[in-house]
């Protein structure tokens, strides 16, 4: 744990320029805690209008209040025991304004009149001290006042609200499962989140949202003493902005992939995953090392989706092929002139990717961004051809555009928003396809389920991926595990080999919770939506070695 | 005022201790200054400073556990944490791993704060950044550079009469240098307790050189290259293999030091004879806190010598079980004061500068740095990930031209049995690391980026 990761922010010092986004982990509460209410909407407006007044009073010209209350609960596991169940809740403003055409940031956990006004004071402070070092001022894509609304994600259970005792239970009942069926050893995990987000700005909205987001964990390794080898195996589901019914197991919600056993959509069976995870495992150790080479690859969605995160989500954000992210997460290979063009082929004809925030159970679904913009779907690559970026107010005039995409994120009260990645999503193919289907045309070939190691340059054209599972295909039919399996490819090269695309009966999400950007970093949670997608002729290496 | 007393912390903690009813509770408090400067395109994005202090109460009933903590140090304030601490270790399961708390423990000095750390103002910090951008401007280059500092203090009691307390500082600054035409980028990064030992010019201006050699990078076929590693290079490898030094997971089978058969490679000639690891919370040029997050002292320690696995971390809790007195690895802890983020570790050099080994190299690669690795086998440490910001070829002892980038895909082990030669370690992230001469050090595929 980093320092600032337990240090939280309250006041103040004058003479801050900008707050950093120190991560606010929140104060240990007890689980209860957890479901009473927060202050009513009534009365954040009115602590949101004495920000508002009080930053006008100073000169500003504009001004956007985020009044917080971010609670996480999260619960380990580690075979028969409980390690560990934390409950977090933080509480807090931060206060963003221009004056003299600059930004300034301030935040408080301090949310009482008098708190308030002094941050306001202190952002107002700030833009104008940072405005000397200002070469261009803030230009912001105009966005129309909503008045009071309200968005809530739609979540038929509040993962909060159910007993921590169940909650251990399915997760024991998990890790037993997998023992029983092999393992030397199960971690499982569950991370639920629930953001109470208000926010309101000069534009005249005041926009009460309630997040949330839950995240089931499960790690299964099987150990073979004789031979010091060990592997393990993933759970196969995914961060998913729902409640505890993503929890259920529900059978409509099992989707069968061609390796003959389950994946899941909107619904997460722990228990067969647990099984399944464990006599994988245990198949790994012995499972044939992969001969380098070509090969077709057919990805799985819940694999697919971080080299659709890694390779189209990143290159894509505007600030990081402008600049700002040079001396941290990288640039960009996408850069304006290939934009310009209008016939940058980014990939093959049938790659069609869309951003938004608007998909259901998505981790990015909500009803405003961060800075007060109603949240939409927008086309990033339309028929293979590079379309448009990621952009928020302040620079989505540089695409020639009115209005902004409605991607601001802060990973806190306490931290400032920017641009973070909405949801990327590969859209379904058109023709009737699921995966048994695309396998009975692949001659040569590798199918991966899950994730594994990735990595990517910091331009993002050289990545190398694994994966959780792998099966080799031979003459149309799987033939057996693989292991060792790594694929390398260049971003544009690999986006022009996709061939085949399953339909959207077979669409599912690839998410997570920690996208990091910035510095300070932030983390933000996105999803990534695709069907099981085939790709010509992949460079495949061999990963093994002996030490 | 973030800063208190080692007297004032423990008037607060003993206050805290005194409303306690469970069968143990510890009281921790933590707080400091946390400040930030941040530029792009050779302009300041964002700067700021936070102030903080927050009070940690943990009681434990049996093996019950539970915490909460505070940001107001009033006395209706501790008497309502440790409360709350205590009724949501009531309703925790039981840990079946829970160790007793530990009572006093020897005093040990730490010198991990800096003066001039503590003093640093939001002022300080734009200098610093200017003086980072305007030779970039002049040169007609771009920066991009990040500056984070802190000064802080930890203090931690409990009712078994445990107290310790430890001041410290940290600075951490990166730079990233492009040219204009986006062809050439440098980079460079330092960390220090003491900011007086930090010059941002200095350090952009070795960013600026690698930025402006690297223009025109040429092309050659990925493949195994003797490799010279820049000590943050080495650094970026090596800290990925410091965390495996752990006697339980090896012990369970799912580690690089797990020995075929069952066991712990303790003992095994694991590296070339010229790799010896320490680590000693004395070391004045990475100074750590002298305790870990038990508050048992940190001792010097031999991890490797002569190549051979000389010790394993063993946690309170293993270390009962196997029947061995526990051992702390550095970074473990959460003191402050480094350690943090596998720094801690002092590994052995020899007397070579970097351009020493150029200039006894007859054909190799010289790295700056690496970026975005990641684990690819955790039972052989083989690791992927881009070299970036500077990469040379170098022939018959000179840099000849600069190269494209290249994915590597290696493991640290391997990599420490190919060792040709060992340059003067330097600190990097909290250790220290010489600059290391590789040979075969495994290049898989070229990357476009710059």
């Amino acid at each position: 744990m980093k320092r600032r990761d337990f240090i939280h922010l309250s006041g103040l010092g004058l003479g801050a320029l900008m707050t950093p986004g120190v991560m606010a982990m929140g104060n240990p509460v007890s689980a209860e805690r957890l479901i009473e209410p927060g202050i009513d909407a009534a009365a954040k407006k009115l602590l949101a209008d004495t920000a508002l007044n009080a930053t006008k009073a100073k000169g500003a010209t504009y001004t956007d209040v985020r009044i917080g209350r971010y609670l996480s609960q999260s619960i380990f596991t580690r075979e028969k025991n409980v390690q560990n169940i934390a409950n977090t809740e933080t509480f807090g403003v931060g206060i963003r304004v221009i004056a003299n055409g600059t930004w300034g940031f301030s935040a408080t956990s301090d949310v009482t009149p008098d708190g308030i006004k002094k941050c306001a004071e202190t952002a107002v402070a700030i833009a104008k001290a940072n405005s000397k070092l200002q070469k261009e001022p803030v230009v912001l894509a105009p966005e129309k006042g909503y008045g009071e609304v309200t968005w809530n994600t739609p979540i038929k259970k509040n993962a909060m609200a159910v007993p921590v005792k169940e909650k251990i239970d399915l997760m024991l009942a998990a890790n037993n499962a997998a023992m029983d069926n092999g393992a030397a050893f199960v971690n499982s995990a569950l991370f639920m989140i629930n953001e109470q987000k208000y926010f309101a700005s000069t534009d005249g909205s005041y926009i009460d949202q309630d997040v949330h987001r839950l995240w089931p964990n499960l790690t299964v390794t099987a150990v073979d003493k004789a031979s010091g080898g060990f592997r393990s195996r993933q759970g196969l589901s995914t961060p998913m902005g729902m409640g505890y019914e993503y929890m259920d197991g529900t059978p409509s919600e099992k989707i069968p992939n061609a390796a003959g056993f389950n994946s899941y959509r909107y619904s997460y069976d722990m228990v067969e995953d647990a099984i399944t995870a464990a006599k994988q495992a245990k198949e790994k150790i012995t499972a044939k090392s992969v001969v380098p080479g070509k090969y077709d690859l057919v990805l799985d969605p819940d694999h697919l989706g971080l080299t659709i995160h890694e390779s189209i989500g990143h290159p894509l954000e505007l600030d990081r092929v402008l600049g700002y992210e040079a001396n941290y997460a990288g640039t960009s290979f996408a850069t304006l002139d290939k934009w310009k063009s209008g016939n940058f082929k980014y990939g093959s004809d049938i790659v069609n990717v869309i951003a938004d925030k608007t998909q259901p159970y998505s981790l990015g679904n909500m009803g405003y961004d961060d800075e007060g913009v109603k949240c939409k779907e927008w086309d990033l690559i339309k028929d293979g051809v590079l379309v448009n970026y990621q952009a928020i107010r302040d620079q989505v005039g540089i695409l020639g555009e009115k209005e902004s995409h409605g991607c601001s994120f802060a990973d806190n009260w306490s931290s400032v928003q920017f641009q973070r990645m909405a949801n990327v999503s590969l859209k379904p193919g058109k023709e009737k396809m699921n995966p048994m289907d695309m396998i009975k045309n692949v001659e040569k070939g590798i199918y991966i389920l899950g994730r594994g190691s990735f990595s990517i340059d910091q331009q993002r054209y050289n990545f190398q991926f694994g994966g959780t599972v792998f099966y080799e295909i031979k003459n149309g039919e799987i033939v057996g595990m693989l292991e060792d399996v790594a694929y390398q490819s260049n971003t544009q090269e690999f986006w022009n080999s996709c061939s085949a695309i399953c339909d959207k009966d077979d669409y599912r999400f690839m998410g997570t919770f920690f996208d990091g950007k910035g510095q300070p970093s932030q983390s933000s949670a996105v999803s990534h939506g695709s069907s099981t997608t085939r790709f010509d002729g992949v460079n495949v290496i061999n990963t093994a070695r002996s030490i | 005022m973030a800063i208190l007393t080692k007297e004032e912390a423990k008037k607060y903690i003993d206050k805290a201790l005194s409303y306690a009813k469970a069968d143990e509770t510890a009281v921790s408090i933590s707080g400091g200054r946390t400040g930030n400067i941040r530029y792009a395109r050779n302009t300041v994005s964002t700067s700021g400073e936070s102030n903080e202090i927050q009070l940690s109460v943990t009681s434990v009933f049996g093996k019950r556990i539970g915490s909460s903590s505070i940001n107001e140090l009033d006395d209706a304030s501790l008497k309502k944490a440790v409360e709350r601490s205590e009724e949501i270790a009531q309703l925790a399961p039981e840990n079946p791993e829970y160790m007793p708390m530990l009572g006093p423990q020897p005093e040990q000095s730490a010198a991990t704060f800096s003066t001039a750390t503590d003093k640093i103002n939001p002022d300080y910090r734009a200098q610093l950044a200017i003086d980072s951008i305007e030779p970039c401007n002049a040169a007609g280059l771009v920066a991009a550079g990040y500056l984070e500092d802190f000064s802080g203090f930890v203090a931690r009691g409990n009712s078994k009469g445990q107290f310790n307390y430890n001041t410290s500082t940290s600075v951490d600054f990166s730079v990233t240098v492009r040219t204009e035409d986006g062809t050439g980028s440098g980079y460079a990064i330092r960390d220090f307790n003491d900011v007086s030992l930090l010059n941002s010019k200095d350090v952009t201006t070795v960013a600026m050189q690698k930025a402006q050699a690297s223009k025109g990078a040429q092309a050659i076929e990925p493949g195994k290259y003797t490799v010279i590693l820049e000590p943050t290079a080495a650094g970026d490898l090596l800290r990925l293999m410091f965390g495996g030094l752990d006697a339980r997971s090896a012990d369970e089978g799912r580690s690089y030091m797990s020995k075929k058969g069952g066991g712990t490679r303790l003992g095994e000639k694991l590296f070339d004879e010229r790799v010896t690891i320490i680590s000693d919370p004395a070391n004045t040029e990475i100074p750590l806190a002298p305790w870990d997050g038990d508050g048992m002292p940190l001792k010097k320690t031999v991890w490797v010598e002569n190549g051979v696995v000389k010790n394993l971390a063993y946690s309170r809790y293993w270390a009962e079980k196997k029947g061995v007195p526990p051992l702390s690895r550095p970074g473990g802890g959460g003191f402050g004061g480094g350690g943090f983020g596998g720094g801690g570790f002092i590994f052995s050099g020899g007397d070579q500068s970097v351009a020493d080994m150029i200039s006894n190299t007859e054909r190799g690669v010289l790295v700056t740095r690496f970026w975005y690795i990641r684990a690819v086998d955790p039972q052989t440490l083989l690791f992927t990930g881009l070299t970036r910001d500077g990469t040379f070829y170098i022939e018959d002892g000179k840099i000849k031209f600069p190269l494209k980038n290249f994915r590597f895909n290696e493991s640290p082990i391997i990599m420490l049995n190919n060792i040709e030669a060992l340059g003067k370690p330097q600190r990097v992230g909290g250790s220290m690391i010489p600059p290391m001469k590789i040979r075969d050090f495994t290049f898989s595929s070229l990357s476009d980026a710059v």
